[in-house]
């Protein structure tokens, strides 16, 4: 290959000595953009009979450009029956298109997917059942784990059960100390537009103490757990399984239930209750700061009005609705990432799916309690 | 077409594979894989990349349940057995895996520790000594407090041995020992697997294409096709070196590129 400037790559054909001549000159670089294509009718003055042959008197340097238009030319050669002599050109492009084949594989038929509405209705209905049956054995094996460790019997070990606690728990106070302080700032500044109208300030306190309690901070800390906490959950379970760690588990015969699902689900159902308690209080603090820099409410009263307004029994159920987020977010994060495929890529599918299934279940888990509320009359 | 073999003593079988076809799906992985591994012995299974080598290891390890075809671990069909005797049997089982598969969050010493933990009664006493006991044999002593990703890749695999052999296994199967590895580190592997096959009397399953290796440490083996999907040639791969004249398996002995023809050059 030669360093000196040669021009624009060119080419053509011309009739030598019983051959055919390909010339080629200036310099062939990729990179540049300038490199030609062979054309499909490029051989059609060609003499028949008579043999291909190279002149690279006046190539300067070359790449993988010159190589890609030498190997449609081969191509060519070849549907029009002439004899390529690929030892006049350079001895380095000649083994390069040597390595290369007669000709580019065709490309794979595009799969065809036949229009059938009912045995696609079928495919979702059998994988939908399947899925459900899957995550529903996996919830009774860890909860036959969790019996067996209560009883002594069980094979989880203690320090990856605390592991995962302070993951999901003291690790996650400050993002649900921020969301949940500033929901019931945002609770009492909305509620605080309407009441003041009828001089019902102090109704910000019930406002926001009741929405704290019965809905926003266990939903509000359940979407954090499932963004947070359910998302490493999955990715971390994927990458296991593209490294082959729960093929060893299973070979071993170490149940994954025991070692993977149970510590998690117990670390979030254990750390949950109490995160949606905190939050609750964050959350009226958030209300208090508020009311008390907005709206004539005293803290003496905002305090007593939130004690009127929120009754023990809505803990209760604020308390059980987390109990049950938590059991969600835990189940379904662990099964993704069970299900989850062995590349790279999957690992982020895994974590993604993870959050998005986790967010939609605990809305929709939280509707079902709406209605078990209205109806036991919380 | 019928597997090119060597007269084989065929008393004393530990497992034996009987027309057995594996397959994810509509695709046939390989078909028709039949044979017998002795009691002590060190088995190869070899072909080319892509063959399915490491997909009838699965199978053998548990992992993959064939199509067709029957595998008997001491005479007894290993996929229609009940559950709890399977798990039985797979205890049996230790596998060094291709990438050594540590268990990323645990160091090395509990990595070796986990199976006893879970699965016997051992007292916390006796599991530590049995780590450094299995660490030991494997050279890793030094490295029991770390983590996987602080180990070179012949560590990783000296280490995923060494779990392997947790539960004392008297069948330890190997999936491509001596990839990544440089000739020297996995000499010296090769050597331990001797070792341990000697010194434990565990009979071994090898997966593998690295022809020293194999020529080493191989007393028996077959030879899976891509083309065919099938095993065509069965023995040591020293046997199958001098005296097999299939063109594929020639070509791969002898490190040779097979033309379209069959032929080799």
């Amino acid at each position: 290959m030669n360093s000196t400037d040669r021009g624009q790559p060119e080419w053509s054909l011309q009739a030598g000595d019983n051959a055919n001549v390909i010339v080629l000159s200036g310099d062939w670089i990729a990179q540049q953009g300038h490199v030609p294509d062979f054309p499909s009718d490029g051989l059609h003055q060609a003499r028949p009979n008579q043999p291909l042959t190279f002149r690279t008197d006046g190539l300067g340097r070359w790449d993988t450009g010159l190589i890609g238009f030498l190997w449609a030319l081969k191509q060519g050669a070849a549907q029009a029956h002439l004899d390529m002599r690929a030892e006049t050109l350079p001895d380095a492009a000649r083994k390069l298109l040597d390595l290369l084949p007669d000709r580019p594989a065709p490309a794979p038929p595009l799969p065809r997917r036949p229009f059938a509405p009912l045995a696609a209705i079928g495919t979702v209905t059998i994988d939908s059942l399947t899925e459900i049956g899957t995550v529903t054995e996996l919830g009774i094996e860890t909860a036959k784990g969790g019996v067996a460790t209560v009883t002594g019997r069980g094979r989880m070990r203690m320090t990856d059960l605390m592991s995962n606690i302070r993951d999901a728990g003291p690790s996650a106070l400050l993002i649900v100390s921020v969301v949940n302080f500033l929901v019931g700032a945002i609770l009492a500044f909305v509620g605080a537009v309407q009441l003041r109208k009828f001089a019902a300030d102090i109704y910000v306190a019930s406002l926001v103490g009741i929405a704290m309690v019965r809905e926003m901070s266990a939903v509000m800390t359940a979407i954090i757990m499932a963004g947070r906490t359910g998302g490493a959950y999955a990715a971390r379970i994927a990458t296991m399984q593209g490294n082959e760690e729960i093929d060893a588990l299973t070979v071993f015969g170490i149940p994954v239930s025991s070692y993977l699902i149970l510590p998690s689900i117990l670390s979030l159902t254990a750390t949950m209750p109490f995160l949606y308690l905190y939050g609750c209080l964050v959350g009226m603090l958030g209300g208090f700061t508020v009311a008390i820099g907005m709206l004539s409410v005293t803290g003496a009263g905002y305090f007593h009005q939130t004690l009127n307004a929120v009754a023990l029994n809505q803990f209760v159920f604020g308390f059980i609705k987390s109990i049950f987020f938590a059991i969600l977010i835990g189940l379904t994060s662990c099964r993704i990432g069970l299900q989850a495929g062995r590349s790279a890529a999957d690992v982020g599918v895994a974590a993604t799916r993870a959050v998005v299934v986790g967010i939609v279940g605990v809305i929709a888990l939280d509707a079902i309690f709406a209605v078990i509320a209205t109806t036991i009359g919380i | 077409m019928a597997p090119q073999t060597p007269a084989t003593d065929t008393s004393d079988t530990l497992m034996s594979l009987q027309g057995i076809t594996l397959a994810f799906g509509p695709k046939v992985i390989q078909k028709d894989i039949s044979f017998d591994i002795k009691r002590g012995s060190i088995f190869a299974v070899m072909g080319g990349s892509g063959c399915g080598k490491s997909t009838v290891l699965k199978s053998m390890i548990g992992l993959l349940r064939p199509t067709a075809g029957h595998y008997l671990v001491d005479g007894e069909d290993y996929w229609t057995a009940d559950p709890a005797h399977r798990q039985t049997v797979s205890r049996r089982f230790g596998v060094l895996f291709q990438s050594a598969a540590l268990w990323s969050s645990l160091t090395v010493g509990e990595n070796v520790a986990l199976p006893m933990q879970m699965l016997t009664k051992m007292d916390p006493a006796t599991v530590r000594n049995q780590v450094e006991l299995k660490l030991g044999l494997v050279d890793m002593l030094h490295a029991i407090d770390q983590y996987p990703s602080e180990l070179s890749g012949g560590m990783k695999k000296r280490a995923g041995l060494a779990r392997a052999m947790a539960l004392d296994p008297d069948i330890l199967f190997f999936d491509e020992p001596s990839a990544g590895l440089d000739p020297i580190t996995s000499a010296r592997l090769d050597d331990l697997i001797l070792n341990l096959r000697d010194g434990l009397g565990a009979t071994i399953v090898i997966v593998s294409h690295e022809l020293p290796s194999l020529f080493k440490i191989a007393d028996d083996g077959i030879f899976l096709d891509a083309k065919t999907k099938t095993p065509i040639a069965h023995g040591a791969p020293s046997w199958l070196h001098d005296h097999c004249d299939e063109p594929q398996v020639h070509a791969f002995m002898h490190r040779e590129r097979e033309t379209e023809s069959g032929r080799t050059d």
